[in-house]
């Protein structure tokens, strides 16, 4: 039984060595590159006394990035991928829950490290990746390793201000590799074109599923994401024929009426989720491809990846809904009511998730990771814990499970999931704030922000500029002399909702 | 071009519009700001701004946008 993510590289390694498993729009790297560099990495990191602990991979996106994640997983590390782009402030909150020992870097963010307080060792990708390999040290700790051990640490927003590292363990990867494969019929012809970043479990549907099949992945460059006819280009001249892409990225192309000027020539799947697909924009898509599968894809990061899967066999009235379809095989969905128990069929209940998929939890934060990594109220026989998702659902005639909203304030922007009370902890950082809110405008897509406080939009926005990514950065910010207040004292979300309504 | 400073500068209120010419080449503007800068353009000035002019050139400016505007308008 594998145990281990990087039997998948050893043994496609030696089937397709000199194909490329990574490339992006200049440089790609092959099976055996992929294999020889990150076993060099994981030496090299071991005969600095790095083990089982989180190794911080501070990249831009680019195949290297993916070497230098498998090169951590060699030393029995879990690797955390950082966005370049990301703020300041909000790396060193990263660093602060994290206190790793040590950086990879490539040329640029090595400048960007050392304005940090950070006492770790940094190290340059390109100086380690050809580093003498040493196969007793690395097969020495692959023997102490379980599938239980941490694979990767992921950070996604948190209500408090401060991101949440989710970890997930090799097991839970595996896992959801298999399902996943099982369902959208990858292979060694397979090219897939990512779109999402590598410091989200949502590119794991390409990196590990290019390993297991030998199959190619191009990174795609993310500005072609403005340019929709450059981008079905990219996709044509890569010969790209499966996509798994967050539906913004979709609609982008049908919006513009793009397929009336070019059509991407080799779509063998499109798998996308994260957010709600617009009916009219997904039916220019079936209408325009009808031999390519159409997969809808839900899930949380904390249960690795993807949950569920719906197979689109057809168009969609205005108005009907995508179903969220099933879970993946090993994976089940409990509807749990505010009693704890199952509703009845057609019910609305919260979306809990019980499998091997569901992750270790939050690094370090055993109070949050305690609120949502759960026992399972339906089993007080033995431990067993389940995830709940604060996501609301039930199941249509069909038996097919809907997605209908939120508990709380969390919301999916741009494919991200961010929560509202992330950005407003940080609005509330500044000195001349006395208060705050956030309202998502769910029709235009808009993060609206509300405050009281001597300060000017401009200010506003080079200040959350250095804190917030930039998807979280309101798209419209509004000064107000006082803030609205129901009877008991909270902030009045319906009335900012009216206001920013009567605009 | 005053009411198209206006729309950019809702986007981002910090930047100079006037001057900057290089909204794409230094990543100032992302896909959600070219959608919003469709849509808007199309309510206000009434023109649609078709795929094949999604090209980076045309938007590394709020003065190449503008001409964008004005070429589209005579059409």
């Amino acid at each position: 039984m594998q145990t281990n993510v990087l039997e998948y590289l050893e043994k496609i390694a030696p089937v397709f060595p000199d194909k490329t498993a990574y490339a992006n729009d200049t440089d790609e790297v092959t099976f055996s590159q992929v294999y020889s560099r990150s076993k060099s990495i994981g030496s090299f990191l071991l005969s600095k006394g790095f083990e089982k602990e989180p190794v911080v991979v501070f990249m831009a996106k680019h195949p290297n990035s993916i070497i230098a994640f498998f090169g951590a997983v060699y030393a029995g590390c879990c690797y955390v991928p950082i966005d370049e782009e990301m703020p300041r402030h909000r790396v060193g909150l990263i660093f602060d829950s994290l206190k790793p020992r040590a950086i990879i870097c490539d040329d640029i963010t090595w400048a960007v490290v050392k304005e940090f307080d950070y006492s770790g060792s940094v190290f340059k990708y390109d100086d380690i990746c050809e580093f003498e390999i040493n196969e007793k040290a690395l097969e020495t700790v692959r023997n102490a390793q379980l599938d239980i051990d941490p694979l990767y640490i992921v950070f996604t927003s948190g209500s408090t201000g401060v991101p949440k590292g989710v970890a997930a363990c090799h097991r839970s990867v595996i896992d959801y590799i298999e399902q996943l494969s099982d369902v959208l019929q990858f292979d060694s012809d397979t090219v897939f074109g990512n779109q999402t970043p590598l410091y989200f479990d949502a590119c794991l549907k390409e990196l590990y599923p290019t390993l297991k099949f030998g199959a190619t992945t191009y990174l795609i460059p993310k500005n072609l994401f403005m340019f929709p006819i450059k981008l079905v280009e990219f996709l044509n001249e890569k010969k790209i024929n499966t996509i798994c892409w967050v539906v913004s990225a979709l609609t982008m192309i049908s919006a513009f009426k793009t397929f009336d000027k070019v059509i991407p020539e080799h779509l063998r799947l499109v798998a996308f989720g994260s957010e709600v697909f617009p009916i009219k924009q997904y039916n220019l898509w079936k209408k325009t491809l009808p031999k390519t599968r159409f997969i809808n894809l839900y899930g949380p990061t904390e249960a690795t990846g993807m949950s569920c899967y719906y197979k689109c066999d057809r168009l969609f009235d205005e108005g009907e809904v995508i179903p969220i379809g099933r879970p993946f095989r090993n994976t089940q969905i409990l509807l749990l009511g505010d009693d704890g128990q199952e509703v009845r069929e057609g019910e609305t209940g919260e979306i809990c998730i019980r499998g091997t998929a569901v992750t270790l939890g939050y690094y370090r934060n055993p109070e949050k990771t305690s609120e949502s990594f759960v026992q399972n109220p339906l089993n007080n026989a033995y431990p067993e814990i389940i995830y709940r998702t604060g996501d609301l659902g039930r199941y249509n005639e069909d038996h097919e499970l809907i997605f209908l909203s939120r508990k709380d304030y969390q919301i999916k922007h741009m494919g991200h999931r961010i929560e509202l009370g992330e950005i407003e902890a940080v609005v509330n950082m500044h000195d001349e704030i006395k208060s705050s809110c956030c309202i998502f405008d769910d029709d235009k897509k808009r993060i609206v922000l509300y405050y009281v406080g001597d300060v000017s939009t401009k200010e506003m926005a080079v200040f959350l500029k250095a804190k917030l990514p930039r998807y979280m950065i309101p798209n419209v910010m509004q000064q107000l002399d006082t803030m609205p207040h129901t009877a008991n004292g909270k902030i009045d979300r319906n009335h900012l909702k009216k206001l920013y309504k009567g605009e | 071009m005053e009411e198209l400073i206006e729309i950019l500068e809702d986007l981002h209120p910090e930047v100079d519009f006037d001057e900057c010419d290089t909204l794409i080449d230094d990543k100032i503007l992302d896909s959600f700001d070219i959608v919003t800068i469709v849509t808007e353009v199309n309510e206000v000035f009434d023109v649609a701004i078709p795929a094949e002019e999604l090209i980076p050139d045309n938007f590394n400016s709020a003065k190449a946008i503008w001409e964008l505007i004005e070429k589209l308008q005579d059409e």
